[in-house]
């Protein structure tokens, strides 16, 4: 990390220029204060949010201790929270998410960048970005009112007939086909990422050298051979980190969610069944917890910990991203 | 690579095949989204939606207070963002490389840029909304304009590092001091590129619904006070699409259609505009 953008082309003219205006003319010296000044507002900000919701939800944590943390309890009338089911079903479904749209994000950008004509390669690409522009409530509607009673009616029996006969996993496609729940939650939440993974990974690919790819044209490798065993594996640090940050925008993803996951304080071995995440309970609950509950705090708290959970993954992401690309 | 070629052919021919399979299926359920909003919504769609004020179930009502307070809080985000995200971006390029700040602020950058949405609506929660006693609309304003902020920062930094060099060495050359170099050469190149992350910054911020819930908190009747709760689209569309009245959850549609049509409007000028920019 510490070598980032250091030492690439564009650094030069500003290291170049730091001898002459040393000294200099004072209108510099109050624009680059400016700049530093703006430079640091933007650090404070996140310094800002991280105290502010590390001290809001402090009372829940005088109050349960580490309980919070190992407790599926969600009860405002014994006030008793905890914080286990949230953090579940947010993992869980950003986790099918993920599975769901990294291989169709393979697919697109392996069309994108190899198979599609090239007149329509900027076409089509657009078309798919547009998928992301679209709010994330537009997905929630979309998803409550189309997609819950299809999963309903056709997709959840297909699965729990054929899925869910088989040994293991069959416990995950089992129970009531009510179309609302965890599946569903993270399916509408692959289609929000597959944009975004889609276009992180055709920037990889267009990174790989020319002269790689013919290499192995050269000896014969098919088109699809070229994408597995070069393409791929060149750019699999930059891979990973763009995984990663879709998936750090599928543990925040809050409106979709909200609409189909069914809001239930639950954790069931279905993928059928109801459940929350941490962004839809303080979505859902926010609007009945009174100023200085402790449900507010509990809210608070699970906004805390979903902080901490997104900060780490999209740490490593752009580390992982920007060694790559920027190197 | 050691099997036969027609079996490695028609696994490449597989691979390809699937590839296009999965592009179209995207581009499909783009389409089925389309034409849900367009054949629910269009029809709630009429001129009284956009003049009238959200009523009362069982009273028709439009949406025009809602329409307004989106208009006047992204608005408001933009002017407050904006300047900050273009000097910090500026920062960022222009001094960002030597200095152990640069490298720490364009870390930060990227982790506020993928954030939840969310938290930023906690975070203004708990330094505006609660302890000045109350939702307001300036307070959800500065959180759209949280979410502005990275989109702008990173669109100006890279848009300013794709100037050439050669052309800010030469103002250089000539004598120019580094604001004048950055106001007047960088900058101006950098131009269409910073408008476009602006564009597509407004079109995200548009749509956010989940900051506002915390903060402008949404209302049903006409206001433009900024220290009141105040209506957005989004969230009219959230608490109308989540009613048991068949009515709103038809204004909701209509609602959902403008919106998706707006951002998609902005995304394709935004696009439309680098395109122009680059080919000048």
């Amino acid at each position: 990390m510490s070598d980032v953008a250091v030492g690439n082309l564009s650094s030069a003219p500003a290291s170049r220029h730091r001898g002459f205006a040393r000294g200099e003319q004072a209108s510099d010296i109050i624009f680059r204060g400016v700049l530093y000044a703006a430079g640091i507002l933007v650090l404070t900000l996140l310094g800002l949010i991280i105290i502010l919701l590390f001290q809001g939800g402090l009372p829940v944590l005088y109050a349960f201790g580490i309980d919070f943390f190992t407790s599926s309890a969600w009860n405002p009338v014994t006030e008793k929270y905890g914080a286990v089911v949230a953090v579940y079903g947010t993992i869980i479904t950003a986790v099918i998410a993920v599975v769901v749209a990294v291989p169709a994000a393979f697919g697109i950008s392996f069309f994108l960048t190899e198979v599609a004509p090239p007149v329509l390669r900027r076409s089509i690409g657009t078309a798919i970005q547009l998928l992301a522009a679209i709010p994330s409530i537009i997905f929630g509607m979309w998803g409550f009112f189309i997609v819950v009673p299809l999963m309903a009616a056709y997709v959840q029996p297909a699965l729990a007939s054929t899925l869910g006969v088989v040994p293991v996993i069959g416990t995950l496609f089992s129970g009531a086909p009510i179309g609302t729940g965890i599946l569903t939650a993270g399916l509408i939440m692959a289609l929000m990422i597959l944009p975004f993974i889609t276009a992180l990974f055709v920037e990889v690919l267009e990174s790989v050298p020319p002269m790689f790819k013919e290499a192995a044209y050269g000896v014969g490798a098919t088109t699809s051979e070229v994408f597995t065993a070069v393409s791929i594996p060149y750019g699999r640090t930059a891979i990973v980190g763009a995984v990663m940050l879709g998936l750090g925008r599928a543990l925040g993803e809050t409106m979709a969610v909200t609409f189909v996951i069914g809001n239930a304080n639950r954790i069931s071995a279905s993928l059928f069944s109801p459940g929350a995440s941490i962004a839809s309970t303080i979505a859902n609950e926010f609007p009945e917890a009174a100023p200085g509950s402790l449900k507010l705090f509990a809210l608070l708290e699970l906004g805390f910990l979903l902080f901490v959970l997104s900060f780490i993954v999209l740490a490593v992401a752009r580390v992982l991203v920007r060694s790559r690309l920027e190197t | 690579m050691s099997q036969r070629l027609p079996l490695r052919l028609a696994r490449d021919a597989t691979f390809r095949a699937v590839a296009t399979l999965s592009a179209v299926v995207a581009l499909l359920l783009l389409a089925w989204i389309l034409w849900t909003l367009v054949s629910r919504g269009a029809s709630s769609l009429s001129t009284a939606l956009l003049v009238t004020d959200t009523l009362p179930p069982g009273r028709g009502g439009g949406l025009r207070n809602a329409i307004i307070g989106s208009l006047i809080q992204v608005g408001m985000a933009v002017i407050i963002a904006t300047p900050i995200g273009v000097l910090a971006g500026i920062f960022l390029a222009e001094l960002g490389d030597r200095s152990l700040l640069g490298r720490v602020v364009r870390f930060i950058n990227d982790v506020l840029l993928s954030a939840p949405s969310i938290l930023i609506g906690l975070f203004v929660y708990q330094i505006l909304v609660r302890p000045f006693g109350g939702f307001s609309g300036i307070a959800g304003a500065i959180a759209l304009g949280i979410i502005i902020l990275p989109v702008v920062v990173r669109a100006t930094e890279d848009m300013l590092r794709l100037v050439p060099s050669a052309l800010r060495e030469a103002a250089f050359a000539l004598g120019a001091p580094h604001w004048h170099v950055v106001a007047n050469v960088t900058l101006r190149g950098a131009r269409a590129g910073i408008v476009t992350g602006i564009l597509l910054a407004i079109a995200r911020a548009a749509g956010e619904t989940a900051p506002l819930l915390f903060t402008s908190l949404g209302s049903l009747n006409w206001s433009v006070n900024l220290t009141k709760p105040m209506s957005s689209l989004p969230v009219t569309i959230y608490q109308y699409a989540g009613s048991p009245f068949d009515e709103w959850v038809g204004i909701a549609w209509a609602g959902a259609l403008l919106i998706t049509l707006g951002v998609l409007f902005l995304n394709i000028v935004s696009r439309l505009l680098l395109t122009l920019g680059r080919g000048k």
